[in-house]
């Protein structure tokens, strides 16, 4: 098990530092931070010590090394377009796109599911297949396209729901949480349904897919002679079964969800990460970039490193396979 | 060469399928009116002498007050809507086929190369091909395109702007193919032909690019079916993420972007049938691209 985690750690490790290269790379080598930070009129003596105090003279290794250090300290430098500190900016903004995230994903998991279980248990049925082809359907619609029709629907023709904002947010200290007013929960109805649904459709394709294997399998059959009740059988049995690759797919889904919040946020005006990643790229404002894509690798190592370990935990095989030295 | 086509296995497949037959004809459709858009199309919306402002936010021709020139209705500057998705599908169509082009190019030869050559090379470029495949390609897409920005300045990047996005999106969708390639490369690479043509003394690149490359072309054909669809989408987000295309030039997720502003005032017909263009011309490339994958593969025959 140890040897597991720090053979999967090795792994991680250069990924985070070829990240960490590019970023750096993008400050090296794009745009003068010079010119930006003297602004008109300056002296070449003032642009020396500055360079040297920067530490801009130094070999580009050097450079790539107190940048690194700098990072692991939480440490991104100063947004062009906004002039603030750019780990405060993302600090800022990390609330709304965490709970606009799992909201997104606790939907796709609490429909998605039972719609995956219901498709497999009536596998013929006209209901079914409806839904199978529906969810065909709405994989192919671009997602930007699903919030602007959720948002005729819903905000303009019903009137039922807010089309923009977070609402009315509640401030935790460190974190603002929209989860506690009745405003915030509205406005958090449309983007999370809208992030979730091809999420949902992954849910439930898989859930589909798995609940048909498991129940053909010997011991359902068995259940089944021995005149346990259908619904002990469909979720006592079936359903727990298939839920070692859900998992896995669960937790995978969520860095992509953080990711693809950039294109929700951007129609609903989320105030999140996705929508500040947007706006620097508008303006090229470089630290801002490098430091939200860091910020995404390192999630995405932990989440990748998690979903292993709990593969490691659930499925006893691996375990097995790698102690008999394959 | 036609008739050989119409007797093919692949040809009757495509004949049993009516999905697929329904897609093709939607893709000729949507060929013809966007590639010849600017003589099919009822006006030309860039034409600024032809506009009337008089004539902005007519509704769709099937609704009351519609006017009967503007099938789909017009925009806030009085642009027929429906000219202006046939000009922007070209422009979509453009992007995405020049930049699945350019990760065809680039993923297969990576993919050959790593295959064929192996070793320490070979596990360079997968490495280098995982690390991206783990990132979401829309992020990667993204971050190209604000890098360009940044790199470029503005007065070039402006005129360069449709390049930079191919070369974005392409960036973005070649590990799949050097992935693919590099597999049927490992199993082709031990075959007597290319045995032979390496004891006869033929030089690597040769054998890679004119011996193995036309036998390892069959998935790559299907995976890049696939990608259009992708990466007409990627190009539609970017575009409605507002670092696309400008409005000078709009594509299909320019147009929706624009729309998208008259949506709470109730012109719903400007952002929606750009969408509803953009979402049909995708469904039908990949639903095309599923009957592909399954008419190419002889397992499931």
């Amino acid at each position: 098990m140890f040897a597991f985690i720090v053979s999967r750690l090795l792994q991680a490790i250069p990924v985070l530092l070829v990240v960490g290269f590019i970023s750096f790379g993008m400050f090296a080598f794009v745009g003068d931070p010079i010119l930006f930070m003297l602004g008109q009129d300056f002296t070449v003596e003032q642009k020396e010590a500055l360079i040297r105090q920067l530490g801009l003279d130094q070999p580009f290794l050097v450079q790539y090394g107190h940048y690194l250090w700098a990072a692991l300290h939480g440490n991104f430098g100063m947004s062009y377009r906004l002039a603030r500190p750019v780990s405060t900016l993302l600090l800022e903004r990390l609330p709304a796109t965490a709970e606009l995230a799992l909201s997104a994903a606790a939907f796709a998991m609490i429909v998605g599911m039972p719609l995956g279980v219901y498709t497999g248990i009536k596998r013929d049925a006209l209901s079914s297949r409806l839904i199978l082809m529906f969810s065909l359907v709405g994989v192919s619609l671009p997602p930007f396209l699903i919030g602007i029709l959720m948002i005729l629907i819903f905000a303009v023709l019903l009137g039922w729901l807010p089309s923009f904002g977070r609402g009315e947010v509640v401030n935790l200290g460190i974190w603002t949480t929209g989860f506690l007013t009745w405003s915030g929960i509205k406005a958090l109805v449309l983007p999370a349904i809208s992030l979730g649904l091809f999420p949902l459709t992954l849910n439930m394709r898989l859930v589909r897919a798995e609940m048909l294997e498991v129940l053909r399998s010997d011991y359902i059959k068995f259940a089944k002679a021995r005149g346990i009740s259908q619904r002990a059988i469909y979720f006592g049995h079936a359903l727990k079964n298939t839920l070692v690759p859900v998992i896995t797919i669960v937790g995978l889904q969520i860095g992509g969800l953080i990711a693809f919040a950039i294109v929700t946020e951007s129609v609903f005006q989320w105030p999140g990460m996705g929508l500040l990643l947007v706006q620097s790229i508008g303006t090229a404002d470089i630290p801002v970039m490098s430091a939200y894509l860091q910020l995404i690798a390192v999630l995405f190592v932990v989440i990748n490193l998690l979903v292993d370990l709990l593969y490691y935990a659930v499925d006893p095989r691996l375990r097995i396979g790698r102690g008999g030295g394959h | 060469m036609l008739g050989r086509f119409l007797d093919s296995d692949v040809f009757y497949s495509f004949r049993r399928n009516p999905l697929a037959v329904g897609s093709a004809i939607i893709l000729v459709c949507v060929l013809i009116g966007s590639v010849f858009s600017p003589w099919l199309a009822p006006t030309n919306p860039f034409d600024l002498a032809s506009l009337n402002v008089m004539d902005s936010f007519n509704p769709p021709a099937f609704m009351p007050d519609g006017a009967r020139a503007n099938l789909l209705g017009t925009d806030e500057q009085g642009r027929d809507v429906l000219s202006s998705i046939m000009y922007g599908t070209r422009v979509s169509l453009f992007v995405g086929v020049l930049a699945v082009a350019f990760a065809i190019t680039l993923g297969v030869t990576v993919g050959l190369v790593a295959g064929y050559l192996g070793g320490f090379v070979e596990s360079m470029l997968m490495r280098i091909t995982d690390v991206q495949l783990s990132f979401p390609s829309i992020l990667i897409a993204l971050l190209v395109d604000g890098i360009a920005r940044a790199v470029l300045p503005r007065e070039l990047h402006n005129s360069l702007e449709l390049y930079v996005l191919i070369f974005a999106i392409g960036i973005s969708g070649w590990p799949q193919f050097a992935r693919t390639v590099r597999g049927s490369t490992m199993v082709e690479r031990n075959k007597e032909y290319v045995m032979a043509a390496r004891v006869i003394g033929i030089g690597s690149a040769r054998i890679m690019f004119s011996h193995i490359l036309p036998n390892v072309l069959g998935p790559v054909l299907v995976i890049a079916t696939l990608s259009l669809g992708q990466a007409i989408l990627a190009e539609a987000t970017l575009s409605f993420l507002g670092v696309g295309l400008p409005p000078t030039e709009p594509s299909l997720g320019t147009l929706i972007r624009i729309g998208q502003n008259f949506l709470l005032s109730g012109e719903w017909w400007v952002t929606i049938f750009p969408g509803i263009a953009l979402a049909l011309m995708v469904l039908a490339i990949n639903l095309l691209g599923d009957w592909l994958r399954d008419a190419l593969n002889p397992r499931l025959r």
